[in-house]
């Protein structure tokens, strides 16, 4: 499928900033399931723009705006073609040993409540495919998806307890009980066409994929409770969402900020 | 400190003690005990004028300290440093191998020297520098190695600093308030000088820039700021190597390069020998919510543009849990057996450990692998048979959390306390710098002495002193 992607993320600062940096993953990468055709980042005022790589192998765009700066907009397009697959991950650089996303992060902590989760979920299910397919449809079922953004940042603990999940809970929920479960498991974040958001063209996504000896990484998404497929574009990875978000700023200067996304997959014309 | 080797006076029941050192002796008998302390004092007021104080967190009435100076050096001979700094510079190369290795091709995982799990899932392995190049493969340029001592020729690594020792100035110090104070006893001892240390400092900042700043790279001593603890050593170092020493708020980075702020405009800096934790490097890469930091500085490292010395992500290679294997690790990458031992460690993790571990409680010191400020920790010699029983129960509930150490008689020094001159245990810090062609040292370090009797935490937060280190260019004294 030939999906095509205008993304565009608009700041507002309250006061004129004296400087903005601003890091953004948000360039997709070729694999075993995506070749992108053509991609571009594109901002409306005057910055320095470079490429670079971070520890986890994504691509990282590093913005640097001079002030007075009132707002930035940064446009994100491109076209990306997928196949259909199942989810399973291929042809992706791998940096870091699957081993390392064993590890515990401050917003995937497998709380008493996850674990016991896990436990109940996978506890009887011995193949480590099986528990994670089994984790991904419990989670699915159990977490109440709430469309939208997250009010504010929640850890997966928080969130499991809480209830009324983003996509981003329920992928940090997943990661903590897949981790619990001992599978190495990390935060994928991307788009989606007919994710759970797409009806109001909001469709940045994130999803999970999980370690499974002898076969690989394999994608799963808990919040519609299947795999990443032919709509999904994957862009970058890390530990939880925090390594893996699309664009983390600084900016020098008093006010408040406001922010405003917009994100258009589009299925283009099937090749 | 029944039993303990003193460095001066030998084993206890050496009544002459160490004929080499028989001047030393011979002059703290014969020294007016109020000539001995009106010099300790002049040392002190020398110290408080520079401002070689420290700040101590939560103490409002004394809120810059000096760390106590005691007036009595310790000594090592020729000898004994030749085989320290060949055992230092074989640990600190394998350190350097380590950190290359361990965030680039991990060669010592795939071949099962250490566990993959300890080192990948361990918090100080950040998986944000994984694939970065600092120049000449050099990760840690500057290490401060823990060292205790047991008997004359036994030395004990306590504890890798690399990543941003401290206590360099008053190595440096103490010598020149010793050379003031006690010059006689220069004429007794050759003393190998230490001045050089600056010198070899700036040199080793200047040759880890990277290739592309040129002959003449601008560097930087980048300091959290003049609360910090070690402030005045930030300043003390920048003053005397005559670079600038800066803020996180005076770096700007932008496209990837790293510029300082000044009056007449703006510097590309090209080698920052920072003093501040990685977390607080760069609130895009670390802690999204600290508010020091230089914006961008990770891509201008990742990039190549800076050096950053130590690198970031060298934590990993002074971790406790790591440091169990240090002995393997340095075997590993240096192709020999380690000069320089570790002190003895059972990995609890290990069913044999496990068992010689409980089998001995009463004997020795068991830590959390993560843990830090005595927290988790049981110090068998000093805790009752209820203490030792409760604690067998959480260790064996997560033995893979603890490790266990023999508690050491340490080495002690004479030392001027108030009922007179006594032994007190010490440590020594030396400080060992990494250039492309090698390890560098100065003949010197940092001596702590524990002033409490039969104290073992030397620590200057928990009232620990500092001491001059002679190293001598021979065997003993010069005369007498």
């Amino acid at each position: 499928m030939r999906l095509s992607i205008d993304h565009r993320t608009r700041y507002s600062f309250s006061q004129p900033q004296a400087r903005v940096v601003q890091l953004l993953r948000m360039t997709p990468q070729d694999d075993g399931a995506q070749s992108v055709i053509n991609w571009s980042i594109d901002v409306d005022c005057d910055a320095r723009l470079s490429k670079g790589r971070d520890g986890y192998g994504n691509i990282t765009t590093m913005l640097y705006v001079d002030g007075p700066v009132d707002h930035v907009e940064i446009m994100v397009r491109g076209e990306v073609a997928t196949d259909a697959y199942a989810g399973l991950v291929s042809g992706t650089l791998e940096t870091l040993p699957p081993v390392l996303f064993l590890r515990q992060t401050a917003l995937t902590r497998a709380d008493a409540a996850i674990q016991d989760f896990a436990n109940s979920v996978c506890g009887a299910v011995s193949s480590p495919h099986r528990r994670a397919e089994t984790l991904n449809v419990a989670l699915f079922e159990r977490l109440g998806l709430r469309a939208g953004r997250s009010p504010k940042t929640r850890t997966a603990a928080e969130a499991f307890t809480q209830g009324g999940a983003s996509t981003r809970d329920a992928a940090q929920v997943m990661i903590a009980a897949a981790r619990a479960a001992g599978l190495p498991a990390r935060f994928v974040s991307g788009h989606c066409l007919d994710g759970p958001n797409a009806g109001n063209h909001k469709t940045a996504h994130c999803w999970v994929e999980v370690f499974v000896e002898g076969t690989g990484w394999i994608g799963f998404d808990p919040s519609m409770g299947r795999h990443p497929g032919e709509t999904y574009v994957r862009v970058a990875i890390g530990l939880d969402a925090s390594d893996s978000t699309p664009l983390s700023g600084t900016r020098m200067g008093g006010g408040i900020e406001e922010l405003d996304v917009a994100v258009h997959v589009e299925a283009g014309q099937d090749q | 400190m029944n039993g303990a080797f003193d460095e001066i006076r030998g084993f206890p029941g050496d009544t002459a003690g160490r004929p080499e050192f028989a001047p030393l002796t011979h002059w703290l008998e014969t020294m007016p005990r109020a000539e001995l302390e009106r010099r300790q004092q002049a040392a002190e007021a020398m110290f408080r004028q520079l401002g070689i104080t420290f700040a101590v967190y939560g103490d409002a009435e004394a809120d810059e300290r000096i760390i106590p100076f005691d007036i009595v050096p310790r000594i090592l001979t020729a000898r004994e440093w030749t085989r320290l700094s060949a055992g230092l510079e074989q640990r600190v190369f394998a350190i350097n191998a380590f950190l290359d290795d361990i965030y680039g091709a991990r060669r010592i995982l795939a071949d099962k020297v250490i566990p993959e799990e300890l080192a990948l899932c361990n918090p100080q392995f950040r998986p944000e520098v994984a694939g970065a190049h600092p120049p000449h493969n050099i990760w840690a340029h500057i290490c401060g190695i823990d060292l205790v001592r047991t008997g004359p020729d036994d030395f004990w690594v306590l504890e890798d600093n690399a990543r941003t020792p401290s206590g360099v100035s008053y190595m440096l110090e103490d010598r020149e308030a010793m050379i003031r104070l006690c010059p006689e006893l220069f004429q007794m001892f050759r003393v190998m000088p230490v001045d050089s240390y600056t010198d070899l400092l700036h040199q080793t900042m200047q040759r880890a820039a990277p290739v592309s700043a040129g002959g003449n790279p601008v560097c930087v001593i980048l300091t959290p700021g003049h609360y910090n603890s070690a402030y005045y050593e930030h300043s003390f170092l920048a003053d005397t190597i005559g670079v600038e020493l800066v803020e996180p708020a005076d770096l700007e980075v932008d496209d990837d390069r790293v510029w300082m702020r000044t009056i007449t405009g703006r510097v590309k800096v090209d080698v920052i020998y920072r003093r501040i934790d990685d977390d607080f490097l760069d609130p895009l890469f670390f802690r999204p919510d600290s508010l020091l930091g230089v914006p961008g500085l990770m891509a201008a490292y990742r990039a190549g543009h800076v050096s950053i010395i130590n690198a970031p992500g060298t934590g990993v290679a002074d971790d406790k849990a790591i440091y169990s294997y240090m002995p393997e690790i340095v075997r590993y990458y240096s192709g020999s057996d380690p000069i320089l031992p570790n002190v003895e460690t059972w990995r609890c993790r290990e069913p044999d450990a496990l068992q010689y571990t409980l089998d001995n409680l009463e004997k020795l010191v068991v830590k959390l692998v993560d843990g830090s400020g005595g927290y988790g920790m049981l110090v068998g010699p000093t805790s009752s048979n209820a203490e030792i029983e409760k604690f067998r129960a959480i260790l064996l509930a997560e033995p893979h959390r603890y490790i266990a150490q023999p508690t050491l008689a340490l080495s002690t020094v004479p030392t001027l306390v108030e009922q007179g001159v006594a032994p007190r245990h010490v440590d020594f810090r030396p400080y060992v710098l990494t250039q492309p062609d090698g390890v560098k040292l100065v003949p010197g370090g940092l001596t702590r002495v524990a002033l409490k009797e039969g104290s073992l935490v030397v620590n200057s937060s928990q009232g620990g002193g500092t001491k001059d280190s002679f190293i001598l260019a021979d065997e003993g004294a010069v005369s007498c």
